[in-house]
């Protein structure tokens, strides 16, 4: 079979995500009330999706990604408060914003080994902390960005109390992001990113840019992070510190090895079930939740994701035979 | 100044003891270990817990907290981390982060989730006037005890039996195993004692550090900062960035405001890791 065959093959559309796309736009009309939790995890599951891009296809390990969605986030808010309310174009700003930062700091993370990449991006996290506190004239300091009116959806829809707008937009903007991601990884740029985390030696002596691509990679994912950032800040007309602190970073890399790397749907998968565990197991108390977080991630560790992974798709593929 | 220069070495001191099992686990044996500072938070609070309930005196708390981390860290090395010797980073990440939700979760539970103090020996209180300086009476005993304990324990590093048997099951553990040198035993070893000066440490740095059930994921970047600024020849490099580390802090936050001292250590971190991915004080390879 030719690559182009086989890409093409490979990107084809199944049953099974066009229903999933359905049903998650159906649930705009789902009684009020549930849209507030579906939002946040639309915005979740664009968060890692953008982690995916980094760690499940260029294979970069990052502690710090929190930095690229705290940014997206300031850069919102500041520019809705500053600049014009317009959510879309904030958004963009956000995009742009992050992506700048992304390509900024993606030469720190080509050198060395991984545990000097942990350390780098947990750092320029860090960083983005201090300076967001030191800053209060901007970004309100440990108070938290306040007095942000977003104004309404292209013009028309204004933003309600119950998350239907906010939903909507978060949706459209996952949704249009994923189509994107989807036509990246499947061209010959995402498969030569696949190549380079499996062997970055090999690749390089195929003729792929290492170095290039991984900078594309990482400015990409940094851009996705932002646009998240940008639609947390824009839907519930707040940004604080925590946007940029290290749980979030450790949330994100947890939804994602819940939904598994390097598919698409990972994140989405993910964060579906990271938010719905958070929601009842936190109404008993936030300990509970962070313990049996806890407990998860060690027997992930222990038992190993490739085994987990394969036992729950044989799983899968047993119920759909029968 | 000098005031500042002092206080900074006695909290450098007591980052190096906080964080010198790190220097073994990471360095060394190159795990990643995050859950490092719970070690140093059961430490703290086994002597909170004591001297609240039972009254015991300070200083009989300290080898309580040792021999309390040090167990800690010796069941959890045979029973989880031992499986996790060898395994990719990210796996490495997150089973330890794993490791520090269920410390928090656990400490919160049973300690609340409010800050926690203890109460000095009169002893060890107060500042006496020397050559002009101000010196506070319990950071000279932190002086004293930690650098005592780092020259103790880069002796046995390089000295004793022990200490060449650890450099070389950390070189090539199977060229070690074939030369008779139990090294499931010496790795035990190691970790439960790095446990143990975390859990000292913990215990020394309640007074200063303060306690509370995040202290895990408060700390942890500065144990990291040791490790990885240190590098991995011995213990030296890590002692002399934790003396780097507490003096720069203590300056920056009396100098700068406490947001940009921050600041400055983790962007001379990052220019540390791109200049120096091997850490400041690397060995020639």
């Amino acid at each position: 079979m030719s690559t182009a065959a086989s890409l093409a093959r490979r990107s084809r559309w199944r049953v099974a995500e066009i229903v999933f796309w359905l049903v998650a736009f159906a649930a705009f009309f789902a009684p009020g009330g549930k849209q507030l939790l579906l939002n946040e995890i639309a915005i979740l599951a664009l968060f890692a999706l953008s982690l995916d891009l980094i760690l499940g296809y260029a294979g970069i390990i990052s502690l710090g990604h929190a930095a690229f969605f705290g940014a997206g986030a300031y850069a919102a808010g500041i520019f809705c408060k500053m600049v014009m309310p317009d959510p879309t174009a904030g958004l963009l700003v956000a995009i742009i914003v992050a992506a700048v930062l992304g390509f900024a700091t993606s030469f720190l993370v080509l050198r060395g080994s991984d545990l000097t990449r942990l350390m780098v991006t947990l750092a320029v996290a860090l960083v983005l902390h201090e300076v967001a506190n030191a800053l209060p004239d901007w970004t309100g300091g440990a108070d938290g960005l306040q007095g942000m009116t977003v104004g309404p959806l292209l013009g028309t829809f204004d933003f309600d109390l119950y998350g239907r707008t906010a939903y909507a937009y978060s949706l459209t903007t996952l949704f249009v992001l994923f189509l994107l991601a989807r036509l990246i990884v499947r061209s010959p740029f995402g498969l030569s990113l696949m190549a380079i985390r499996r062997n970055p030696l090999r690749a390089a002596a195929l003729g792929v840019p290492v170095h290039r691509r991984l900078i594309a990679a990482y400015t990409l994912g940094a851009a996705y992070a932002g646009a998240a950032g940008a639609l947390l800040a824009q839907t519930t007309g707040y940004v604080s510190l925590d946007v940029l602190e290290f749980q979030r970073s450790a949330d994100v890399l947890l939804t994602l090895i819940i939904g598994g790397t390097g598919w698409l749907y990972g994140g989405i998968a993910g964060a579906v079930i990271f938010k719905i565990l958070q929601d009842v197991l936190s109404s008993t108390s936030p300990q509970f939740w962070m313990f049996w977080m806890g407990i998860f991630l060690v027997v992930l560790a222990l038992v190993g994701r490739e085994r987990l992974t394969a036992g729950v798709r044989g799983l899968v593929a047993r119920v759909v035979r029968s | 100044m000098a005031t500042i220069l002092f206080d900074g070495v006695a909290y450098g001191m007591l980052l190096f003891v906080l964080a010198c099992g790190l220097a073994v686990t990471l360095g060394l044996m190159n795990f990643v270990n995050l859950a490092h500072g719970a070690f140093a938070m059961a430490g703290g609070y086994v002597t909170v817990a004591l001297m609240d309930k039972w009254g015991v005196p300070f200083v009989a708390c300290l080898p309580v907290a040792f021999l309390a981390a040090a167990t800690l860290g010796l069941v959890l090395e045979r029973t989880l981390y031992v499986h996790m010797y060898g395994r990719s980073p990210l796996e490495q990440v997150l089973f330890s982060i794993g490791l520090v939700f269920i410390a928090v979760a656990v400490t919160d539970y049973f300690m609340g989730s409010s800050q926690r103090n203890i109460q000095l020996p009169a002893w060890l209180q107060g500042r006496r006037e020397v050559l002009g300086a101000s010196i506070g009476i319990y950071r000279s005993f932190l002086i004293v005890l930690c650098g005592a304990l780092a020259l103790a324990l880069q002796l046995a590093l390089m000295k004793t039996r022990f200490g060449s048997r650890l450099r070389a099951a950390v070189d090539d553990a199977r060229v070690a195993r074939g030369l008779g040198i139990p090294v499931g035993f010496v790795f035990a070893a190691t970790f439960a004692v790095g446990s143990g000066l975390a859990g000292l440490g913990g215990a020394l740095g309640v007074e200063l550090l303060g306690l509370d059930p995040y202290f895990p994921l408060k700390f942890m970047v500065f144990f990291l900062i040791v490790v990885t600024v240190g590098g991995t020849s011995g213990l030296m490099g890590p002692f002399v960035a934790s003396l780097l580390l507490g003096v720069a802090d203590v300056a920056g936050k009396y100098y700068l405001s406490s947001a940009l001292g921050g600041f400055v250590i983790y962007v001379v971190l990052i220019v540390v890791l791109v200049l120096r991915p091997h850490g400041l004080f690397a060995r020639a390879r």
